[in-house]
């Protein structure tokens, strides 16, 4: 037990470390603790946040799935009665241009008969006048019933 | 272990084993241990033997004492100062994960014992942490090791545990004692001389008797840290030079001196922890009584 200046000596090195333990340990380990410490708080914060919203998007997901679902069945349910309405459009333009086809070759079938009937009019009266020319010829002066003749070919 | 019995009882193998090795000031007119008389102004130099470390008295500095201390010292803030440097917020690894680790447990004895705010109670709760674990971990260096080492090197004594030294724990008592009444004035102000006079008997008349009690009992706290942990420290490294006696006592002796020293070490590993941890929550406790206001 001999307290002698060594004493005083460890004191002057407690001193100088704990100085130095103040001045250029302490504060670097601690404020990197610190700031790691609020680090992880937010990471964590950020993944619960994250996880909030993800939920979220889901949700939305399932929604404008849901949306889209409904729209797509709308626009097929159109399509279908376009579809309808095309095939009836086209079914009523057929009929029509049938209709239209066969009157328009009745009526020339009529036209044709008219033309021929008035054809085969005019041969029989040629004939007829060819046929009463050659009976009448002898007794019956050409001259003196040309006139008659003639507005009987202007009648028919 | 070099305890020959040939040139050296054990008992002289123990007394030299708990010797420092120390500088002083011979008094002039002192005889030295070769007969030689030191001359009159007194003379600085290695003391040979305890005759000469008492006649050297205050004037005498342990070499071997301050040399390991802050040696270990200079360690700790190595240590320390090279994670400070590489602390980051990132993600630690290896010696910084160790190191946050003391950090966090001093920090978290520090609040729960001191509720004020000053800067320097955590440093400094890990300064003493730290360095009195070191200091008190030497003693689980086989005894002999680095003494026999050295004096084949010529280096007559040593003792490596430098918290066997009541200088050193004192020291460092001394260092919290003036702290304590630093912070006690600066806290209090003259609030403190009333706490010292009318504390356990509020009245005039007992304020002598307070003052007493009180004296005693505000000194007591430094000799109470410092010789607690010298005294621990001491009394185990006693111990362990006993065991080491025992080897040369006879070949019988080998094998239980060798259990008893594994066994000693193992628990003294909790000891050196604990001693440590008590003087620095010690520390804190006082500085903290200091801060606080009756």
């Amino acid at each position: 037990m001999n307290i002698n200046l060594t004493l005083i000596g460890q004191l002057i090195a407690f001193v100088a470390f704990v100085a130095f333990c103040m001045r250029y340990v302490w504060p670097p380990i601690a404020g990197a603790m610190a700031e790691r410490q609020s680090k992880i708080a937010d990471g964590l914060a950020a993944a619960d946040r994250a996880g909030h919203d993800l939920e979220v998007a889901k949700q939305q997901a399932d929604e404008q799935l849901a949306d889209a679902k409904r729209e797509a069945a709308g626009i097929i349910e159109a399509a279908n009665k376009r579809a309808q309405a095309v095939v009836d459009e086209a079914k009523e333009a057929a009929s029509a241009e049938a209709d239209r086809v066969k009157a328009a070759a009745s009526a020339e079938i009529e036209q044709e008969r008219a033309r021929a009937q008035e054809q085969l009019m005019t041969k029989v009266s040629a004939l007829a006048l060819a046929g009463a020319e050659k009976i009448l010829a002898a007794e019956i002066d050409a001259d003196k019933h040309a006139d008659l003749l003639k507005s009987l070919a202007a009648e028919s | 272990m070099a305890a020959n019995g040939d040139s050296q009882t054990v008992s002289e193998y123990i007394v030299h084993h708990l010797t420092n090795l120390t500088y002083g000031k011979l008094p002039g007119g002192y005889e030295r241990y070769d007969g030689s008389v030191v001359a009159e102004p007194g003379q600085w130099t290695m003391a040979h033997g305890a005759d000469e470390i008492a006649a050297m008295g205050f004037n005498a500095i342990h070499v071997d004492s301050m040399f390991w201390s802050v040696g270990l010292g200079l360690v700790f803030c190595w240590l320390f100062r090279r994670v400070a440097v590489q602390a980051t917020a990132g993600v630690p690894s290896g010696l910084v994960n160790f190191v946050e680790m003391v950090v966090e447990f001093v920090d978290g004895t520090v609040k729960d014992t001191f509720h004020g705010r000053n800067p320097l109670i955590a440093p400094l709760a890990l300064t003493i942490f730290v360095w009195v674990f070191l200091m008190n971990l030497m003693d689980l260096i086989p005894v002999d090791l680095i003494p026999h080492s050295l004096m084949l090197a010529g280096v007559e004594y040593q003792k490596i545990v430098p918290s066997t030294d009541p200088n050193i724990t004192m020291g460092m008592a001394v260092g919290v004692f003036v702290l304590m009444l630093f912070y006690s004035i600066k806290v209090k102000g003259f609030g403190f001389v009333k706490e010292l006079a009318l504390n356990p008997f509020n009245h005039p008349l007992f304020i002598p008797v307070n003052l007493f009690m009180e004296v005693v009992g505000l000194l007591a706290k430094p000799f109470s840290l410092g010789l607690r942990l010298f005294g621990n420290m001491y009394a185990g490294e006693m111990i362990f030079i006993l065991i080491a006696a025992l080897f040369s006592v006879g070949l019988f002796w080998l094998l239980p001196a060798a259990l008893l020293q594994i066994g000693w070490a193992i628990f003294h590993i909790l000891v050196i922890t604990l001693q440590a941890f008590i003087f620095m929550v010690l520390t804190i406790v006082y500085l903290s009584m200091a801060h606080e206001d009756h």
